[in-house]
């Protein structure tokens, strides 16, 4: 009886190691159509931004307006250009909602123009290039064939050894990319402009899984008794729910830097190159993935706090003292005081912008190595991590 | 108030920004210049006086949306000792320096993580010692092996925490004034807010503003009217859970410094039908925070009545721990009666302020020595050390009490290893297979001398010290040395004695800890989260409904919003609650479509002299500014 259900056990990790080996080669294939997308994509429409912040703004700015998708009519120039992205939402509510009998109202909405304005996103990957465009949906058709894959693969891990499936670090780094690529494509469902995350994303989770089977590969198998607990369930799934945002985040804020070196040298009246013209042009402007990554990380936070809390009570309740100092608590907490600091110096005059962003990266980094440094070059009383470091 | 969340506002940017800000729409700065700039008190760049009335309210319509204390510059100051202090006071409490504490309490945080700790594992501090010569007196100077008490690390954190209290003071009573005053008043030129949002109607201004009111306060907005206008506000939440945070982190602090310093902790072996009662005397060894009195220690004992070990019994990971359960009776207080509970790990028994916890477990061989003259000398368990994995464990067994053939005092010391599963003679290893108890050997040499126990200092009951002892030799000459199953002995020679290995019982190591403030850390933690979700999810903004009577005699409804930061939120319930409103102020289209813009043709003239007034103002503003878009559209110009 019980070799019966140990070997049903070691099938299923069998089956989970080849579903986790099938989900890596469609990512790799929707890496493929992402390179695609962008390759394809055109370029000609996708110099807005240069055009409306290079010098003789007046013209490039119409430029900019006759790029733009049109979904407001062309009359709304100024403003309501400034904000297409809002001035369409809000507007376009009224013609989508056609139940009600009578329009929504019209909101105006206003942005305070700085020098560089409030710019116009740019339009993905694809730039409105059919066959991008094609390559585009086929990328993220394919992404989401390559997470059911992930998915079930990390299911079938959790019932082999019929426990969650997050007790050592080969474990933790597959539900860790699971989690940001589920993200990933939640907000695409939900209609939130993320689509210039797909080939980053797709390229870390293949790093990552590569990594996983590979170097941090560990047999599916009990826990040790200090991780019998369902604080495990609490403690670690937050910590991995938390990581894979924070690392959407991350990417926002890389983006968000690179986006901004380009809009400060338009502004400056310089000439990128070709290739990051090309680039940039097609993704969100600055502003937007700024906002993108601050919305998350600043999110995500009190997640990342209760996480922590978590440990703490199970801490105290493994180790009789609920915080000590170990190698690993060392470094969340370095992680959230580094969060915090992003966070304060997004509220502080003289921070915001790049150098809250270098925070952000840098609290990335924390948590990055509070994962794989801790368990790799530190042993604490965290270290089962079934590595041999 | 824009550049919070575009994150655009550095460099060059900052300046233009802040004065396009400025020129556009009267509303300077960023959250923290507007909150803590009271109207009237202008940024730098803005003549106090002659800033017209308009620009004066709308920078009222933002101020103190947050109580974020405002940013100063560093300059020096001139008057004395007072103003130094009061300067220095200042820096304290700004955000700037908050933020560079906290930078640094991440940086000071490191190398506790980097190099041993002596809190945490002493014995490793000692082998870096050992193996460092140079640097470990540098380290020591430096406090590295004690990073989270020593002096550098606690002085950025009490400065941190000193830097947080004067912020949090200041700003909840600014706080509290804020909710005891009333919204600021509706800017005059509503349309200049960030969502803004207009009709017409034939409802009497009256009647829309009656409205207005009902439907903001059932949306739980604070609201006040006066005059064709009504203000409110709302998210409240969002400052109270901001301050509720950095005030339960304050909690949390106290709580942990209590935690340290009142602190006991102590480890205890037991074996299997021993027991223990909580005195300082009775651990194998304590630790205590520098407050901590012996006297602390809660009046209970228990006793090990029996414990359970199941280990894996296949795959790769065979032989490791699946479990462990310690079943424990206890008593509490004087007289407490006995109670039985059973302590496994993460599982640890409570009792009063104290926990104890399960954290090993072992052997003890249980072993009787008969001396020379055929009594007993010695008879009991002897707990084993655990080596490795499957508890192939080591450790002596002392006889202080014995006499050998000749009727000689003399002390015995046995030192060897016991396993609990033997690999058998032909596996050419001594090493235990498995921690669970399958085939029990004893391998054990033996010593006579002087056990050194009446020399100072306390020795280790698990170590023997063979300086002044002589191993028993066999007959050839070479060390005695046997290996002995469960109800065999080893015989000494010359009739010296022998051991006898009676059987095994098992024991387990308990940790018993003593620690105060715990349930006030958990309750300032929590707090903090709650408090954290309020001021990060929440948003604090600002409605204002504006109802005149139009040339035409119909009623003009202007509905605007603001916030802290720019959100796609806001124009959304704003648009939710002009729809709500148009129940009662049903809007009135003049023409087939009901596009807004084609409705204002009349309103323009309304808004005539207003926008005279404007052009003067902004005249150094970029001519192509989202600001005349802003008026296309509400205003109509297309018609
Ligand atoms: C123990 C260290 C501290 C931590 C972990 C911490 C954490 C935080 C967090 C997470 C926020 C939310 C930021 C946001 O609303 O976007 C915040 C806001 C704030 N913190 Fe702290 N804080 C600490 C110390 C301080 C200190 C010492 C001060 C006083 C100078 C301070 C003043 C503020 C203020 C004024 C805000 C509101 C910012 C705003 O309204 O946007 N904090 N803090």
């Amino acid at each position: 009886m019980n070799i019966a259900a140990a070997a049903t056990n070691e099938n299923l990790a069998e089956i989970s190691n080849y579903l986790i080996y099938s989900a890596m080669a469609v990512y790799a294939l929707a890496f493929v159509a992402h390179i695609a997308e962008w390759v394809f994509g055109s370029r000609s429409k996708v110099a807005r931004t240069a055009a409306a912040l290079s010098p003789g703004r007046e013209k490039g700015r119409e430029a900019a307006e006759d790029a733009r998708d049109g979904s407001e009519a062309g009359a709304d120039s100024g403003a309501a250009a400034a904000a297409p992205a809002k001035g369409a939402a809000a507007g376009g509510k009224a013609s989508g909602t056609s139940v009600l009998e009578r329009p929504r109202p019209k909101v105006v909405v206003r942005s305070s123009a700085g020098r560089r304005g409030e710019l116009p996103d740019g339009p993905g990957a694809a730039a409105g290039d059919e066959q991008g465009d094609l390559y585009g949906r086929i990328a993220v058709s394919l992404t989401t064939l390559a997470f059911l894959l992930h998915s079930a693969g990390v299911l079938a891990r959790s019932l082999s050894v019929q426990r969650a499936p997050w007790g050592n670090m080969y474990e933790f780094s597959t539900a860790f990319s699971m989690v940001a690529v589920g993200a990933y494509l939640a907000f695409l469902v939900a209609k939130k402009n993320v689509s210039w995350i797909g080939l980053p994303l797709v390229t870390t989770v293949l790093l990552d899984l590569g990594l996983a089977v590979t170097v941090l590969y560990t047999e599916s198998a009990q826990l040790v008794p200090a991780l019998h607990s369902y604080w495990l369930w609490i403690h670690v799934s937050l910590a991995i729910v938390c990581g894979a945002l924070f690392y959407l985040g991350f990417v926002s804020t890389a983006l968000y830097l690179f986006r901004d070196r380009y809009e400060t040298k338009l502004l400056d009246g310089g000439t990128p190159g070709g290739f990051a013209t090309s680039v940039m042009e097609r993704l969100p402007s600055s502003a937007s993935l700024d906002k993108f990554a601050y919305r998350i990380n600043a999110a995500v936070f009190p997640f990342w706090t209760f996480t922590i809390v978590a440990g703490a009570i199970w801490a105290g309740d493994a180790w009789g003292r609920y915080w000590g100092w170990d190698p690993k608590e060392v470094w969340s907490f370095i992680t959230w005081v580094a969060y915090a600091c992003y966070l304060h110096a997004r509220a502080t005059v003289g921070w915001k912008g790049r150098k809250a962003a270098y925070l952000a990266l840098i609290a990335f980094a924390c948590f990055l190595f509070n994962y794989y440094g801790v368990n790799i070059f530190f042993n604490g009383k965290h270290s089962y991590a079934g590595v041999d470091g | 108030m824009r550049t919070t969340d575009t994150g655009s506002g550095t460099g060059p940017d900052t300046g233009s920004d802040t004065a396009a800000g400025t020129g556009a729409g009267g509303t300077s700065g960023t959250p923290a210049t507007a909150g803590a700039a009271p109207e009237g008190n202008a940024p730098e760049g803005n003549a106090p006086e002659g800033i017209p009335e308009e620009t004066r309210l709308a920078r009222e319509a933002e101020s103190q949306l947050s109580t974020a204390p405002g940013e100063e510059k560093l300059n020096v100051p001139s008057i004395g000792a007072v103003g130094w202090a009061r300067w220095f006071w200042r820096q304290l409490t700004s955000m700037r320096v908050a933020l560079i504490l906290l930078l640094l309490l991440s940086l000071a945080a490191i190398p506790g993580s980097v190099i041993p700790q002596s809190n945490v594992d002493s014995l490793k501090v000692e082998n870096f010692r050992k193996k460092h010569d140079v640097l470990s007196p540098v380290y020591e100077k430096l406090q590295l092996f004690d990073v989270y008490t020593s002096v550098w690390f606690s002085a950025i954190y009490i400065l941190l925490f000193v830097s947080l209290a004067g912020c949090i003071v200041p700003r909840t009573w600014q706080f509290v004034g804020q909710l005891r005053s009333r919204p600021p008043r509706a800017p005059r030129r509503l349309e200049r807010m960030p969502a803004y949002t207009t009709w017409r109607t034939d409802a009497a201004p009256d009647e829309v503003l009656g409205g207005a009111r009902r439907l903001l306060a059932g949306r739980r907005f604070r609201v006040e009217r006066e005059g064709d206008a009504v203000a409110s506000e709302k998210g409240y939440l969002r400052e109270a859970g901001n301050l509720l945070f950095h005030i339960a982190l304050i909690v949390l602090l106290l709580a942990f410094a209590a935690g340290q310093l009142w602190k006991s902790d102590g480890g205890k072996l037991i074996i299997k039908g021993d027991g223990f009662s909580n005195t300082l005397t009775q651990y194998d060894d304590f630790k205590s925070g520098s407050l901590f009195d012996p006297d602390d220690l809660e009046s209970f004992g228990f006793s090990l009545e029996d414990f359970h070990a199941t280990y894996e019994e296949s795959g790769p990971q065979k032989g490791t721990a699946r479990d462990y359960r310690a079943d424990v009776s206890y008593w509490e207080g004087a007289d407490g009666r006995e109670k039985q509970d059973s302590i496994k790990v993460n599982h640890p028994l409570q009792i009063g302020d104290s926990k104890v916890f399960l954290n090993g477990n072992g052997y003890a061989p249980v072993v009787s020595v008969k001396d020379g003259k055929g009594n007993t000398a010695f008879r009991g368990p002897v707990a084993f050390l655990p080596q490795d994995g499957n508890l192939t464990s080591s450790g002596v067994v002392k006889v202080t009490d014995y006499r050998d053939a000749k009727n000689r005092k003399d002390q015995l010391g046995f030192q060897g290893f016991f396993v609990p599963t033997f690999g058998g003679s032909g596996s050419g290893t001594m090493f235990s297979q498995s921690p669970a108890m399958r085939f029990p050997v004893l391998f054990l040499t033996a010593y006579h001398g002087d056990l050194g126990l009446d020399y100072g200092a306390a020795q280790s009951v698990y170590q023997l010290d063979t300086k002044r002892m002589k191993q028993f030799k066999k007959p050839d000459g070479s060390p005695l040395a046997k290996k002995i199953l469960p109800g065999e002995t080893m015989k000494l020679p010359n009739g010296g004695g022998e051991l006898k290995f009676e059987g095994v019982r098992q024991w387990a190591q308990f940790q018993i800890v003593h620690e105060v403030g715990g349930g006030w850390a958990l309750g300032g933690a929590l707090a903090a989260i709650g408090g954290l979700a309020g001021s990060l999810f929440i948003q604090r903004r600002r409605v204002w409904v504006r109802a005149v009577t139009g040339a035409d005699g119909r009623t003009v409804v202007e509905m605007a919003g603001l916030g802290r930061s720019e959100s796609a939120r806001l124009p959304e319930e704003l648009g939710d609650l002009a729809y709500a409103m148009q129940n009662d102020a049903p809007p009135v289209p003049d023409e087939p479509e009901t596009e807004p813009g084609s409705r204002h043709v009349e309103h323009d003239e309304h808004a005539e002299h207003e926008e005279q007034g404007k052009k003067d103002e902004n005249d150094e503003d970029d001519k192509a500014s989202a600001e005349d878009g802003a008026e296309a559209s509400p205003r109509g110009e297309r018609t």
